[in-house]
């Protein structure tokens, strides 16, 4: 097993994490402290039975200490973790992830399914509070209910009711019992009804981003026009606001696939090096068209993974194709300092950001974004700003001054961070 | 003449029980069906108690809650609201904007009459 240049930077963190002195470690495993500081600072490469040695003495796995945990399995189980709180022992999530990356990965697995279900109740709940339907649906159904036990009542008590209004009662009871029943079978329709998207307990977003995530986020029909948007849209099975929502997508990617046609695009943006600014410069076309179309190039043909993040002026997720590295909370509260928001406060203006994710092997991503008018439908009124962020995580160059980024302030640890909305969970800043 | 209750809700069978039920207690019923008008009807008689459902057509129970609190001539009239929604926070939202008592639907008729009695006294 040979040694990666990190690896001295593990046995690092791991003694100091145990408390033990250099000179003590150094001691166990027969070498000299001062070779062992050269291991730490990744000025030896070091592997056999050294590196079985040296995990011994730290309890860990040799395979730890040589590969470490997969960065984005860590962040999941971080992400994870901060559904307890401070209860996870989060400095101990790279051995497990290590050690149990099945059992890793099963936590991430769930954690993302309980995030699913908390939407689908969150949607659920807002539709039980807010549809307008519903609401008055249960208002003619707690008032006939509440007319007919009233009135009923009166006709069952001891009291003496002249004829006149027995009969007004009785008949008071029979038509609020008719109306009963058509506004229980209204909203036992309204509840059954099977085929309205719009009463799917997913959100839009999520069901479009299913669609996406289940092709790719590369849709060969509409490269090569054998299929139209309403086309796409039809297949998909989507309907309601998701089908609104993946018609505007699918036109947005027919329009720059007619622009770009894939097979050239695909050839300069390998001779561009994936430069957004030389390939809006090749094609004679914006800066936005090119980070939309950068991460549609189809994968397995050798390009570098890319992610996209689209957003309106108030900063809500319209897009978002992960990659690695690359995370945002599709529901709100992602960190503010992806240069997607930043590139809001000044729009028509192509941002180049090297960015860094927290933690000791900080990962960076390289980020293209820009803020510009969707579109100019009157004089007057304020331009709908759309802002496109491409993330490159294999391009960075090694920034010396990356601009720090999270996933969201929960399970960020940058304790100073002046963009901080709420507190990380507890204990996270140690772990990392 | 009995003391007067004016009974404010759109839906005329409930209007036709309660109306019953409290003018064979003695009350003189009177009966208002819509929201936006409820005020000066408040106004022209004024009444004794007032029996206020929430959702009505044209303007919200609270919202007339919130104009009979803030009139010097309607503000000390107990106000007994009535709603289809139960929920903790409709409750808390009418006694916060002064509601004398809160009642969710469906109701037993002696709890409205026994609650009419309280608050109008012998």
């Amino acid at each position: 097993m040979t040694t990666t240049r990190l690896t001295g930077t593990r046995i690092r963190e791991k003694r100091l994490d145990l408390g033990l002195r250099q000179a003590a470690v150094a001691e166990l495993v027969g070498i000299s402290p001062s070779y062992l500081n050269l291991i730490e600072h990744n000025r030896r490469r070091i592997g056999g039975k050294l590196l079985s040695d040296l995990a011994r003495a730290l309890g860990v796995d040799k395979a730890f200490l040589a590969d470490g945990a997969d960065r984005d399995l860590l962040d999941q189980l971080r992400a994870a973790a901060s559904l307890i709180g401070d209860k996870a022992e989060i400095a101990r999530a790279e051995d497990l992830a290590t050690r149990f990356p099945g059992w890793a990965g099963l936590i991430t697995l769930q954690a993302r399914r309980l995030a699913v279900m908390d939407e689908r109740v969150r949607a659920l709940t807002d539709r039980m509070a807010h549809d307008p339907f519903l609401a008055t649906a249960l208002h003619d159904v707690i008032s006939a209910v509440t007319a007919i036990r009233s009135t009923a009542a009166i006709l069952v008590s001891q009291e003496q009711i002249d004829a006149d209004w027995q009969r007004r009662f009785h008949e008071n009871i029979h038509a609020d019992s008719l109306r009963l029943g058509k506004s229980s079978e209204a909203l036992v329709a309204y509840l059954d009804a099977p085929d309205d998207a719009s009463q799917s307990p997913e959100t839009p977003m999520g069901q479009v981003d299913a669609f996406l995530a289940q092709n790719n986020y590369h849709l060969p029909a509409l490269e090569d026009q054998t299929a139209t948007p309403a086309k796409i849209v039809a297949q998909s099975g989507l309907t309601g606001a998701a089908a609104a929502l993946l018609a505007g997508i699918c036109q947005q990617y027919a329009d720059d696939a007619r622009k770009l046609p894939m097979d050239s695009f695909a050839d300069a943006s390998t001779q561009c090096d994936y430069d957004p600014a030389r390939l809006a410069a090749h094609f004679g076309v914006d800066f936005a068209t090119i980070l939309r179309r950068l991460p549609c190039l189809p994968q397995g043909q050798g390009h570098p993974p890319m992610g996209l993040a689209v957003c309106d002026a108030s900063g809500a997720l319209l897009y978002f194709k992960p990659a690695p590295g690359f995370a945002m909370p599709l529901t709100g509260g992602a960190c503010p300092l992806w240069p997607l928001f930043g590139a809001l406060s000044r729009p028509s203006q192509p941002l180049r950001v090297e960015a860094a994710l927290p933690g000791h092997a900080a990962r960076h991503l390289l980020c293209y974004a820009i803020a510009v008018p969707a579109a100019v439908h009157h004089f007057d009124v304020p331009p709908v700003l759309r802002s496109y962020m491409l993330v490159l995580p294999d391009m960075t160059e090694g920034s010396s001054a990356p601009v720090p980024v999270g996933v969201s302030c929960r399970i960020c640890p940058r304790p100073d961070c002046t963009s901080r909305r709420e507190p990380a969970i507890v204990g996270l800043a140690t772990a990392l | 003449m009995g003391k007067r209750v004016l009974l404010i809700e759109d839906e005329p069978n409930i209007i036709e029980a309660i109306g019953f039920i409290l003018s064979r207690d003695g009350w003189t019923i009177h009966t208002h069906q819509d929201g936006q008008t409820a005020m000066a009807k408040v106004l022209a008689l004024p009444p004794d108690m007032i029996i206020l459902d929430v959702m009505l057509p044209g303007r919200s129970g609270f919202d007339i809650l919130r104009e009979l609190r803030s009139n010097d001539v309607t503000k000390g009239i107990p106000v007994m609201m009535l709603t289809a929604r139960g929920q903790e926070k409709d409750r808390e939202l009418a006694l916060r904007l002064g509601a004398t008592h809160f009642m969710t639907k469906p109701f037993s008729n002696s709890e409205v009459r026994d609650y009419v009695r309280v608050m109008m006294g012998p």
